[in-house]
Parts: C-alpha cells; sequence; structure tokens
C-alpha cells in the first residue's frame, strides 16, 4: 500500500510537472542573495547576508522529502525523521493514520519500521498491548524532511564516529 | 521482575539500534559509573529549551556532546522527549558559534560605523568599560541598561541584577521574559499577593478536565501535552477544551474545540462567571472563607507611548493597576451583563460549546486544570485575563487541591527560575520583593553586604520601553545577553532598530550564535550555553534543576556568569557610587564593584574543591571560588522562611529537581493548601499567604477591545507564534539539519477563501504590510494551522524573516507585555 501510495504521488507529481507552471506551487524564483552555507566567521548566515533592515526574498517553498528510505539516527533513542509526506494523515482522537502502518502487528505487511517497544510502556513502566497514549501523537517526535538545504552547517559528531576514531587508533 | 529500564535495555535499544546498523552501548541513559564505551560519561542536565523543563541525559566523549536522551528518572517526562529535545546534542555545534569576541571597527578603533572585526576580551572589555564610564560619567546609572533572560541560570541572573541595581545603581535591568509572561506574574501577585503556579505537574494525571486559553500546547509543550493524551485517552471520561483565534494542532484531542474572535476571551470568562453564579453552582462556603472581591480600574489603555492618541483618550493609563474593594452582590451584578447570549455574539462561538465549557467549571464534581501560556500573556489585557481565569476557578474553589488547577505555563527554561524568582525585573528584587518597597530594599542591601540607600527606589525600563529609550537616547549604553530582542520584540523598524543603531548609544550582545541581535550590536561576545557551564533553572511547576559543567565552550567563548563578573572588576566604586554615600560608607570606598558585589565573604565562600568530582568549572578556575555555589546560597537566604525556601546547592545536584519551598527537605505539591503546604496554617483549610488577609482575590474586570483591528486598509488580524520544531527565535534550532529541515522558513498560514480572494496561491511570495512596516513571505493554505478567514498567522522564528517588522508594540498596561497576538495587516503579491 505503501509502494502504491508512492507510485501514485509520482504519477501525480509527474502529472503536474508536465503541466507546466500553471500547477507549479513551490515557485523556485531565486531569492536576492544567494545561499550559502556559512563558513566560521560569517555573522549573518540565516539572513543570507541581507541587512537587517532589508527584506531578503524568501526562499522557495521547500518540499517535504518523500522517498521511503530510512534515514539513519545518529544514535539510539533518537526518534528516526519520517521519510514520506504526512499530507492530510489524520491524527485525531479516533484516527492514527500513522499506525495503520507503524503498529507491530501491521508493520511487516506494509513494510513499514514497526515503532519501538519503548512505545508499549507507560508513564510507570508497565507493558502494553497497545501502544501507549502518551506516545499517540507522533509528529511530537517524528517530523518529515524537506528539502532545504541547511543554510548553517552544523558540526555535531556522534558517538560512533568518535568510537571508530578510537579503534583506528 | 523487569524494570522499565531493563526493558527499554532489552529491547527498544536493541531495536533501534540495529535499525541505525550502530554499535550499543550496554546502557544508554546511565551515570558514569556504568557507561559502556570507554570515556563515554552521562550526566543529568535539564532541556535546554521550554519551560516544561524536561530531564536529559547528556553523554559527552572527548570535550563534546554525542548523544542525548530523555531521562527515564525524571519526574517530569519520564524518558520522553519532543523533537527539539532529542536533537539537543546538536545545539551547540552550529558552525558560526562565536569564539572571539568581535567589534565595530575602523582604522583599528572601535567605530559605530565600522565592520566586525576580531578582539580579544582585553580590547572587548576595555573599550566596553570606556564606554560605560562615559555614560556613568554623563547620567549616572540611569544611562545604563540591560536585556536579560529567561535562559540566564539562575545564578547568572542573580549576578546580573546585582551588578546592574547594587553595582551601577541601574534598575533598566528587564529579562526577555517580559514578552513571554509578565502578564502571568502581575496576574498571580493581583489575586494571590504571590508569584508562581499553586499546583504542580502532578495534575495532569488528576484533571477530569483540561481546558487550553491560547496554548498551542502540542506544539509549544508536547511533553506536557503526553500527559493530557494520556490522560485523555486512557481516562473516557476525561474532556479537553481547546480555545484560539485559530485551528492548530493542539485540536486534534478537542472534545471543545472553540475558535473564538480576538479579544473576546475576556467575555467567556466573564460569561463563565455569570453562568457558575446564575445556576447556583458558587461554592459559597469556599467563597466566604478564602476569597475577598475587587474591582479594577478600566480604560487603562495599551501600554504604547504615553503621548499616543490611544493613550490620551484612555481614562486610566496613568493608573492602570487601582482597584476599589467590593463584595460578591457586586461582583455578581458586574458578570451579570455577560450572558450566554452576548458572549456567542462578541466571540463568534456557536452557543453550546460556551455553554458545555461553562459547565465543566461549573460541575462540583468535574476537576479542572486550566492551561494558557502566549494567548492570555500576550494581551493588551493579559494581567486581566489571568485574574479572570483566577475568578472561575475561585469561585467554585477548584484550586490548589490535585487535578484543579489554574495552571500558567511558561515558555522559556528559567522564565520562572531566574527572571521571576531571582526577580530580573525592572521592579523587582528576589523572592517577590520590590524595588518601591524601603523595606525591601534595605532587606536586600542587608543580605549583599551593602549600604543602606544604595538601590535606587524607581522602577527601572521594561524591555519595550528600553528600546524606546535607547531610540530617544535616554539610554546608552545597553547590555544584551542570552536572548534575541531585536528579532523577538515587536515594531523593528521603528523602535528597535533605530535605537542599537543611535550613534550616541554602545550596544553590546553576549550570544554563542551571531543572532539578528549581535548583528545590530557594537560589540558581540562570545558565550558559552548550556551544559559548557555549571547551571541551574527553574521550570514552571516551581522546579529548581541544577546540572553541571559538561564540557569546555569552543575558543574564547565565556559564560555569561564569567562575562558579568570579570567585567565588575573594571568598575570602582568611587565611579558608580554618589560621594555622599561612600562618604557615609568610607569602607566601600576604592573597591572594585567585583570586590564589593562578589568578593564578599559569602559569594566567595566556597574553594574551587567544592565543584563535584569528575566535573570541571570554568568559572571556579578562573575566579579561584566557587561561585555558583556561593551565588545560590547567598540568593537563597532572600527566599528561606518566606515562602520561597530552597534546599541546600548540593541537594539539587543528586535531586532531578526540587519544587519550592523546599522545607524540611520536603518539596511542595500544592501550596494554599493545608496537608500539602507546610506554611497553610492548622484548621484554615486554605490559606493564600501571599496576601495579609490569607484570602485571594476575584477581580471585576470587563470586555474592552484591543488596540488595533482590521480596517478596510489592514483588513487582516496577524497573530504571531512558534512551531513544534524550532525554539523562539530559532538561534539553536536553525542551526539544527534535522529541525531546519523539518519546517526551513516560516510562511504566512492563510485561509483558502482569503488567498483566492487575494488571487493568491500556495507558495506566492506575498508582502505583509502593516502600519509599521513589512516583511516578504510565502503564502501556506494547508499544513498545520487552519486559520479562519479574516486571519494570517505567521510564526516569528526565522531570521531571515522578520515578522515583527509588523507587529504592534502595545502591552497590557500593568504587565508591560507585548500583544503579539493581535494587529492589523495586509497581505498582497510580492
Amino acid at each position: 500500500m505503501r509502494r502504491a501510495a508512492t507510485l501514485l504521488a509520482l504519477i501525480v507529481a509527474m502529472g503536474l510537472a508536465a503541466c507546466g507552471s500553471k500547477h507549479e506551487e513551490t515557485p523556485r524564483k531565486a531569492p536576492d542573495a544567494p545561499v550559502v552555507i556559512t563558513a566560521a566567521g560569517q555573522i549573518d548566515g540565516l539572513r543570507r547576508g541581507v541587512p537587517i533592515d532589508k527584506e531578503a526574498s524568501p526562499l522557495p517553498m521547500a518540499r517535504v522529502e518523500n522517498f521511503d528510505r530510512i534515514r539513519p539516527v545518529n544514535y539510539e533513542m533518537q526518534p528516526p525523521t519520517i521519510p514520506h509526506a504526512i499530507d492530510n494523515y489524520q491524527l485525531t482522537v479516533n484516527t492514527n493514520r500513522c499506525m495503520l502502518c507503524h503498529t507491530r502487528s501491521a508493520a511487516k505487511k506494509f513494510q513499514a519500521p514497526p515503532v519501538s517497544d519503548a512505545h508499549y510502556l507507560t508513564r510507570d513502566g508497565k507493558i502494553l498491548e497497545q501502544i501507549s497514549s502518551r506516545r499517540y501523537f507522533c509528529v511530537q517526535c517524528h517530523v518529515v524532511q524537506t528539502d532545504a538545504e541547511p543554510l548553517v552547517a552544523n558540526r555535531y559528531e556522534g558517538l560512533n564516529t568518535t568510537l571508530a576514531k578510537e579503534e583506528k587508533q | 521482575m523487569t524494570t522499565r529500564r531493563d526493558f527499554i535495555r532489552a529491547s527498544a535499544v536493541g531495536a533501534a539500534a540495529s535499525a541505525a546498523g550502530i554499535a550499543v552501548p550496554a546502557s544508554f541513559a546511565e551515570t558514569a559509573a556504568t557507561a559502556a564505551p570507554a570515556g563515554v560519561k552521562w550526566s543529568k542536565a535539564p532541556c535546554r529549551f521550554c519551560g516544561t523543563g524536561c530531564g536529559v541525559q547528556v553523554a559527552v566523549q572527548d570535550n563534546r556532546v554525542v548523544a542525548t536522551h530523555g531521562d527515564a528518572d525524571a519526574e517530569v517526562n519520564r524518558g520522553l522527549n519532543c523533537v527539539k529535545g532529542y536533537f539537543l546534542s546538536k545545539i551547540m555545534y552550529g558552525n558560526d558559534r562565536l569564539t572571539t569576541p568581535l567589534l565595530r571597527k575602523k582604522d583599528g578603533q572601535f567605530a559605530k560605523d565600522g565592520d566586525f572585526e576580531p578582539v580579544s576580551w582585553d580590547e572587548a572589555f576595555d573599550v566596553m568599560a570606556a564606554q560605560f564610564k562615559r555614560v556613568l560619567k554623563a547620567k549616572g546609572g540611569t544611562g545604563i541598561g540591560m536585556a536579560g533572560s529567561g535562559q540566564w541560570t539562575v545564578w547568572e541572573g542573580y549576578a546580573a541584577n546585582k551588578l546592574m541595581k547594587a553595582g551601577f545603581r541601574s534598575n533598566h535591568i528587564d529579562p526577555n521574559a517580559r514578552h513571554c509572561m509578565a502578564s502571568a506574574v502581575t496576574g498571580f501577585m493581583r489575586t494571590f499577593g504571590m508569584d508562581e503556579p499553586m499546583g504542580c505537574y502532578d495534575d495532569f494525571e488528576a484533571a477530569d478536565a483540561f481546558v487550553l486559553w491560547g496554548s498551542n500546547m502540542a506544539e509549544m509543550h508536547p511533553i506536557l501535552w503526553t500527559r493530557v493524551t494520556d490522560r485523555r485517552l486512557s481516562h473516557d471520561h476525561v474532556k479537553v477544551a481547546v480555545l484560539s483565534t485559530f485551528e492548530h494542532r493542539s485540536f486534534d484531542l478537542a472534545d471543545i474545540p472553540i475558535i473564538f474572535k480576538p479579544q473576546t476571551d475576556l467575555a467567556i470568562l466573564n460569561y463563565i462567571a455569570n453562568h457558575i453564579i446564575q445556576s447556583g453552582k458558587v461554592n459559597e462556603d469556599f467563597v466566604r472563607k478564602h476569597v475577598s472581591f475587587k474591582r479594577g480600574n478600566d480604560d487603562i489603555g495599551y501600554g504604547l507611548r504615553p503621548d499616543n492618541p490611544l493613550e490620551l483618550k484612555a481614562k486610566n493609563s496613568k493608573d492602570p493597576t487601582g482597584s476599589t474593594p467590593i463584595d460578591f452582590d457586586a461582583f455578581k451584578a458586574f458578570v451579570e451583563p455577560y450572558t450566554l447570549d452576548y458572549a456567542a455574539e462578541l466571540s463568534g462561538v456557536e452557543k453550546g460549546w460556551l455553554k458545555h465549557l461553562a459547565e465543566l467549571y461549573a460541575d462540583p464534581k468535574v476537576k479542572v486544570m486550566s492551561l494558557w501560556t502566549m494567548g492570555f500573556n500576550q494581551h493588551t489585557r493579559g494581567t486581566w485575563a489571568n485574574n479572570m481565569v483566577y475568578n472561575i476557578h475561585l469561585l467554585t474553589g477548584k484550586i490548589a487541591t490535585p487535578g484543579n488547577s489554574p495552571f500558567s505555563l511558561t515558555g522559556q527554561p528559567s522564565a520562572c527560575g531566574t527572571a521571576r524568582e531571582v526577580g530580573t525585573f525592572s521592579h523587582r528584587l528576589p523572592a517577590d520583593l520590590v524595588v518601591t518597597n524601603p523595606e525591601h530594599r534595605r532587606h536586600a542591601e542587608e543580605i549583599w553586604k551593602l549600604p543602606d540607600g544604595l538601590i535606587v527606589d524607581k522602577v527601572g525600563y521594561h524591555i519595550v520601553e528600553q528600546n524606546r529609550m535607547l531610540k530617544d537616547g535616554k539610554l546608552n549604553a545597553y547590555w544584551v545577553m542570552a536572548n534575541n530582542n531585536m528579532q523577538a520584540a515587536a515594531n523593528l523598524e521603528n523602535e528597535g532598530y533605530p535605537g542599537y543603531r543611535n550613534p550616541d548609544n554602545f550596544i553590546v550582545v553576549s550570544d554563542p550564535y551571531p543572532t539578528v541581535t549581535a548583528q545590530a550590536a557594537d560589540l558581540i561576545l562570545p558565550t558559552a550555553m548550556w551544559v559548557e557551564k555549571e547551571g541551574a533553572y527553574g521550570n514552571a511547576e516551581r522546579r529548581t534543576q541544577f546540572w553541571h559543567q559538561l564540557v569546555k565552550a569552543p575558543g574564547e567563548a565565556r559564560s555569561d556568569l564569567w562575562q558579568l563578573m570579570e567585567f565588575s572588576k573594571r568598575f570602582t566604586t568611587d565611579e558608580c557610587w554618589p560621594a555622599d554615600l561612600l562618604a557615609a560608607n568610607p569602607g566601600y570606598k576604592g573597591k572594585t564593584l567585583f570586590e564589593v558585589l562578589y568578593r564578599n565573604g559569602k559569594v566567595d565562600r566556597f574553594a574551587p574543591g567544592e565543584v563535584e568530582a569528575g566535573y570541571a568549572n570554568d568559572e571556579a578556575a578562573a575566579f579561584g571560588f566557587y561561585p555558583q555555589k556561593g551565588l545560590f546560597e547567598e540568593y537563597a537566604e532572600f527566599g528561606r522562611g518566606h515562602g520561597h525556601d530552597l534546599a541546600p546547592f548540593d541537594e539539587y545536584h543528586k535531586a532531578r529537581g526540587l519544587r519550592w519551598p523546599v522545607v524540611n527537605g520536603k518539596e511542595t505539591r500544592w501550596r494554599y493548601k493545608e496537608g500539602s503546604d507546610p506554611y497553610v496554617k492548622p484548621g484554615a483549610d486554605w490559606q493564600f499567604y501571599g496576601n495579609k488577609d490569607g484570602r485571594a482575590v476575584i477581580w471585576a474586570l470587563p470586555y474592552e477591545p484591543p488596540a488595533e483591528s482590521p480596517d478596510a486598509d489592514y483588513d487582516l488580524w496577524l497573530a504571531t507564534g512558534r512551531v513544534l520544531e524550532h525554539w523562539h527565535s530559532g538561534s539553536m534550532t536553525m542551526r539544527v539539519p534535522e529541525l531546519y529541515k523539518a519546517f526551513p522558513s516560516a510562511v504566512v498560514f492563510m485561509n483558502p477563501d482569503d488567498a483566492k480572494a487575494r488571487g493568491l496561491k500556495r507558495g506566492d511570495e506575498v508582502k505583509v504590510i502593516s502600519r509599521r512596516g513589512e516583511m516578504r513571505s510565502r503564502v501556506e493554505t494547508r499544513g498545520r494551522n487552519r486559520v479562519p478567514v479574516g486571519l494570517v498567522f505567521v510564526p516569528w522564528f526565522d531570521a531571515a524573516q522578520l515578522i515583527n517588522k509588523t507587529t504592534l508594540d502595545a502591552t497590557c498596561p500593568i504587565s508591560k507585555q507585548t500583544d503579539f497576538k493581535k494587529c492589523a495587516v495586509k497581505v498582497v503579491m510580492a
């Protein structure tokens, strides 16, 4: 189903592209100032060099990455980002669209990663059959990723990278 | 029996780690003793972001934070974090971290119109001290000001408060917390005579109903929202009411969804009070014993500049806090016009929903937790809104018992701990004391071991006024610490930027990152952040939490505490205090501010060796004493025995936070209630001891219109706010790739019909224009917020889209907190 949905999305996207600018929803107009990954020492990376009393043309509206490829996490217990679009997913008291595929019992069928076992614990540490209601709203921890290129690079190095270095030594 | 931790260790870690294809340490949330990989040490810290105060475990290896987890032992969050918390590990590593002071220079000299050049700390402080002394000489302390922060650690705020109010004799120190919870403070003070909530987070597991008054907890307090969600979904009888001017993610859980017209929450509150009275649901015994009634001055203006026509027109703009005592019958008559019909007509809400909401409060069997943040506080009648929600809890006696809880949430990690409890507001001293009270000033001077008459008796400039006074040239030396007020404050182009660039003024900004505020400064000081220093925060439920320094700050970056104390060495009392005061107190003559404020025999009484083994402390190393402990213990003198009791310093490094007052080693969960609050006299049942008569005040206050409403020229309401992924001005979260990519740019959330009527579609570039300025953005007609026709919502996290160029700097005249939720704009194709 997931694959079918992706395929459908792809077809729709191709269809839109073929229709030309009339249906283009995210204009790709170039911003006034060049987008740069900030080098150390540059102090206006987020404003892309535009002075405070001027307004830059906003960046194009970023598109949600919709590839269904699981992205690596930096360390255990870091929530994986969502590798697909979630537009119009219903997430209400009665419906949780995410859990249709990601619940333990359904995950295999839909080839979706099941939510981790920690999600089946209550606040008091009791193990449940169903996902804990404290984990009900998935998007508090799991977020989509757009195609926006970060304006400022990040020099974080995870545990594993550092360990690997030590092992080499 | 398998413990929770064992369970996670055995399963969740394995599952997550194998999915990610990485090595699994034997333990992920343990302390140093059991940490698995060589050289990895786990320590506790509170999260760096909001006022919830979640506990995290921080893994450090080779002087770097390599991982962070929710702390399973932290009562607040029991192992959970929101997405921002899970990415805390990256907030310190943005590639543009400031690592050296930067000064505007031309030809090797400081020049206001120069370009930023790296300088040494010595040169930075030389120039800064010369500028501060120029102003001191010309004007005295009144020309010096400081914008502080609800993100300051407790001792940093305390050290800053001393430096400004005692050292420079200037009360022009005010935290950015003025923008986020000043109305909550004045609400508490007017109703209870004492700041901060009576209840605590334990109320989440006890309430039968939750009412969100202008709070999108699903995005802004996600972990507390998990506790609401947990309660609602696991107990069928529990109801959730969500009130807002537009539909947001918290509505996903709403049983009672209410979209009201901006400002009409006041009418809804009075309707509920009226409904309680008319339906005979007043808890008469409680009201008779524990409540008094007052009528507040009305027509109090909008906190704009005094010559603004709106201020000149307002009857009580000069006395917004005035009141007259009344009785229950007068209150009853006052709220009587607020019928269901009137409230529905004004608010645009269906009567059925309003009645359903009122019934939650009226039904004596339903334990209600009211929750609010910026919808109430950022409101030109914010103090009133706070008073009015207490009214309905007091009429029914639903207060200070488990689940009965009017609860003001906070947005910053130490808005309570530092801004409020330490008293870094322009009118305050620690522990709810105020500068206008001679006994309070004397008490502070005694604790500080400083001369009688040193502290100035006038309220200083609040943070909104500071921008105005910079522009007007009255404030000339200005230090901005741990905030991004150029981006955060309203009316940027007219009241913010001109003052920073006023040639008479010298502006210093201390920050880890080059924020918009830093770019507007003359001197930028690179600052250590979060676990690069030992710290303490106080969260929204009165919980004080400590952490150790876990890594060294990069390059030349130094903590706010080091900056404040080191800078104080460059001033003598003779340069800062009047000659007659020194003549009367010759012992203080010729001393540096450092000596009289921090080398006073109290702050410096703990040796560096008292820092817990295994942890660095760069400030103790630099000063030769343990300043965090000395400052904390001196500060704690203000509150101990006065209802603000703090535990001994070392206890906080062991506990996952303690909720004050901590009396005989025991924290207090529900204040003002016999049995849970040791300050309540036996037999009193409830005692609101902040007020001398022990009674809480019910306030008769009317609905009044906002400062600016849409009209033919500017036809849309503008509400500003936040999104889940970014915290406040985004200076940390915009530098975390995953958070940036989740929500990279601000957008204008607009109703599709409004977009269509303007010939706009999703993604179009638009200008948002008000009477004060304009900004460029893009139209969003879908997504997480569904706004009604006639209103747009724009988040303010994006440094490249400064929405505060358009907002109005109208404030609640009592709290001086800006209303960021209501002004009039138009949106046109760019």
